[in-house]
């Protein structure tokens, strides 16, 4: 599986967006559905859906702005191809889970948050995949892997196309 | 013949998909069956496959594709004998996770088979007040963390009148070393949906939310999957269980912050709003979910519901410690060498769980602390170890049992590191609204660094700043950041101390 993309300049978008956001203003509480349906389609929440969104909704631009900047799931900006999710939290750190991580970054010479110049991999920390019992624990777009070594996460990125 | 492998996300995690794939090539003209269900808890033994031999299932496990062959013939050396028979399971009072691991978790059929429906159909026959006072009789405390009794809560919301009100099913389980909601969502999603039917039915509402995190795919994709088969059942909807009674409910995903598990936080975010915690009161038993009455309650506490009300109250309340009623599901995580879900009467000491239940290490390496209750918990030292799992107990002892995760640590494990994590976490997680979380975790970071570098005059900072965020922070998230700090720096000084001469 792999993240569908947006053509910032294809407008003929917006009936899409108009679709998903018609498909959830029944909802009580419709935003973060809504949201989470607009990424699924396109990668990310593009300048126009906001615009639709804020106007269905009856909120202002910075208001929607001030939700979608406050949860991590959100971008604005596109991923890579994949979402590589590493673990950062305890359970994961008792069995060198930072190290792993460390690997990973040091190995593609990214930051957390960062996409390989190549474009097929974006790396994010994530706090606990519950796989704490089967650490150090990773995610790749849906996927979770348990148990992950220095190997493993070579075999995974490659995979990947990183 | 009937084999049965886990669809837990643990179990996938370890290659339980590759498993069935090669167990269904290796089948090869016999007639085998194999049939998805949760996981047994037993994580260390995961991918568990399950062989049914007259009627007695047979484990095998960790099992790989190459073991496929050998397990079908009954040859590999991966047998266990019949898995209820195992240590692990016999010294388990199973109720809450009764049916998880045994049954497939999508069938319905199953479901009832195994005692399922049974605490909904005595629900249906009482009135609205026996069934709160059923779980106040229950002793039932909310297994979310705060340990607030459950039947109090619903007696608020019973109490309250309104046209509209809300069950609200916090599945955000965002604490490190926790994993018990995930496990029940996927293995026995049903039983969520009873719990939270009876809810409805005691105080009155008849609509409900899970707020289920985003980070669980799998728990999503069954529990939406458990919603359309309960409501196509008539088990959710306009008639439950022909009673004439409505309830019905929705699977919300959340959107990756750690503070919307703080109830008010959570309800802001379901609203679709920025998830920033609010002040206390309004209670949200009477304003919660769109200002209407709302129980908020966690996973476990909900699907504990039916057991009370398929057993009885006085049954459940008769296991347990002092206060601490019923059974704790002890999640074990971690360097350990069993690691996996366990539910026991509360009353078992954390000695008991790590070194006896959990095995020690899984390194092998003497254990140097656990860290009970997620990121918020204090790293308890081997000293401690005698402190019974209980909720004044472990007060008593400077900790908190939370929602019952321990990660174990080796003596490898270096305790500033873990501190300066603790607070890390606390800035990278912060809602904002309150100063000494937002700001006091960044400088606890800053000041932490300084203690590394070798500033001793950095520590009484570092306590002050930690008194600071106890007394001046709205919620747990930067009021209880200084457990993990304080325990750590309290219990292991040399830690900071090392770092201070290395750096002479
Ligand atoms: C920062 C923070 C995070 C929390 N995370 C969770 C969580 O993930 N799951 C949960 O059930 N309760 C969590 N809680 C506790 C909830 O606020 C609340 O007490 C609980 O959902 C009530 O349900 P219960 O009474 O059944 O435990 C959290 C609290 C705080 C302060
Ligand atoms: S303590 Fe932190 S997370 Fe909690 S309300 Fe204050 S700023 Fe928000
Ligand atoms: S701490 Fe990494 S999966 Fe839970």
């Amino acid at each position: 599986m792999s993240t569908p993309t947006y053509t910032p300049d294809a407008s003929d978008h917006d009936a899409d967006i108009k679709r998903i956001i018609d498909a959830h203003l029944q909802l009580e509480g419709p935003l973060l559905p809504m949201l989470h349906a607009v990424q699924a389609e396109f990668g990310l929440i593009p300048e126009a859906a906001q615009r639709l969104i804020a106007d269905a909704l009856n909120i202002t631009r910075a208001e929607l702005h001030g939700v979608i900047s406050f949860y991590h799931d959100f971008r604005e900006k596109p991923a890579g191809r994949h979402v590589l999710k590493i673990c950062r939290a305890e359970a994961c750190q008792s069995v060198g889970g930072a190290a792993l991580a460390d690997h990973v970054l040091e190995k593609l010479g990214l930051n957390w948050h960062g996409t390989t110049a190549n474009g097929a991999v974006t790396v994010e920390p994530v706090y606990c995949l519950g796989l704490c019992a089967c650490a150090p624990a990773a995610m790749v777009d849906g996927r979770v892997v348990g148990r992950v070594d220095a190997t493993r996460m070579d075999a995974l990125l490659a995979e990947a196309g990183a | 013949m009937k084999v049965y492998v886990p669809m837990d996300s643990a179990a996938k995690a370890l290659g339980a998909d590759d498993v069935v794939l090669a167990l269904l090539k290796a089948a090869e003209g016999r007639d085998i069956q194999i049939i998805r269900t949760g996981s047994r808890g037993m994580i260390w033994l995961e991918p568990l496959v399950e062989v049914e031999v007259d009627g007695q299932r047979h484990g095998f496990g960790p099992a790989t594709p190459a073991d496929a062959a050998a397990i079908l013939e009954g040859t590999s050396a991966l047998a266990l004998g019949p898995v209820e028979d195992l240590d692990w399971m016999k010294r388990q009072t199973r109720l809450t996770f009764a049916r998880c691991g045994v049954i497939d978790p999508l069938s319905l059929e199953d479901y009832s088979a195994h005692g399922g429906l049974k605490g909904l159909r005595r629900a249906l026959t009482l009135t609205s007040q026996q069934m709160v006072d059923e779980v106040q009789t229950s002793g039932l405390r909310g297994r979310g963390g705060a340990g607030f009794p459950t039947g109090i809560k619903w007696q608020t919301v019973h109490d309250a009148g309104a046209r509209q009100k809300y069950i609200v099913c916090n599945a955000d389980e965002g604490d490190s070393g926790t994993f018990a909601d995930r496990m029940i969502m996927e293995g026995d999603p049903f039983t969520l949906i009873e719990g939270m039917t009876i809810a409805g039915l005691a105080v009155g509402a008849t609509r409900g939310y899970v707020y289920l995190r985003s980070e669980y795919p799998d728990a999503i994709h069954v529990m939406r999957q458990a919603v359309a088969i309960a409501r196509e059942a008539g088990v959710l909807g306009a008639d439950v269980l022909n009673s004439g009674r409505a309830f019905d409910m929705e699977i919300r995903e959340g959107a990756g912050a750690y503070v919307c598990g703080e109830e008010t936080s959570l309800l802001n975010s379901l609203e679709g709003k920025r998830g920033v915690v609010r002040a206390k009161p309004p209670l949200p038993a009477l304003e919660g979910f769109l200002g209407r009455p709302t129980v908020v309650n966690n996973v476990i506490s909900l699907a504990t519901v039916p057991v009370i009300f398929e057993r009885g109250a006085q049954y459940y309340a008769d296991f347990g410690l002092g206060r601490s009623r019923g059974t704790v599901t002890l999640q074990i995580a971690g360097n350990v060498a069993r690691g996996g879900l366990f539910e026991t009467a509360f009353g078992v000491t954390l000695d008991e769980v790590v070194n006896d239940i959990g095995g020690g290490t899984a390194s092998r390496r003497p254990v140097k602390a656990v860290q009970v209750g997620g990121p918020l918990g204090a790293y308890m030292p081997v000293s401690k170890f005698d402190t019974p799992i209980g909720y004044e107990e472990f007060d008593a002892k400077g900790g908190l049992i939370g929602h019952a995760g321990l990660v174990v640590f080796d003596d490898r494990a270096d305790m500033l590191k873990m501190a300066r994590f603790a607070m890390e976490f606390c800035a990278v997680e912060s809602c904002g609204k309150c100063t000494p979380c937002r700001i006091g975790s960044v400088r606890g970071v800053e000041t932490i660094d300084r203690i590394a570098q070798g500033d001793a005059s950095a520590v009484p900072l570092l306590t002050d700043l930690c008194e600071t965020m106890k007394d001046g922070s709205l919620c747990a998230l930067g009021g209880f950041t200084p457990f993990p700090v304080m325990s750590a720096l309290t219990h292991f000084p040399d830690d900071f101390a090392t770092h201070k001469e290395a750096a002479e």
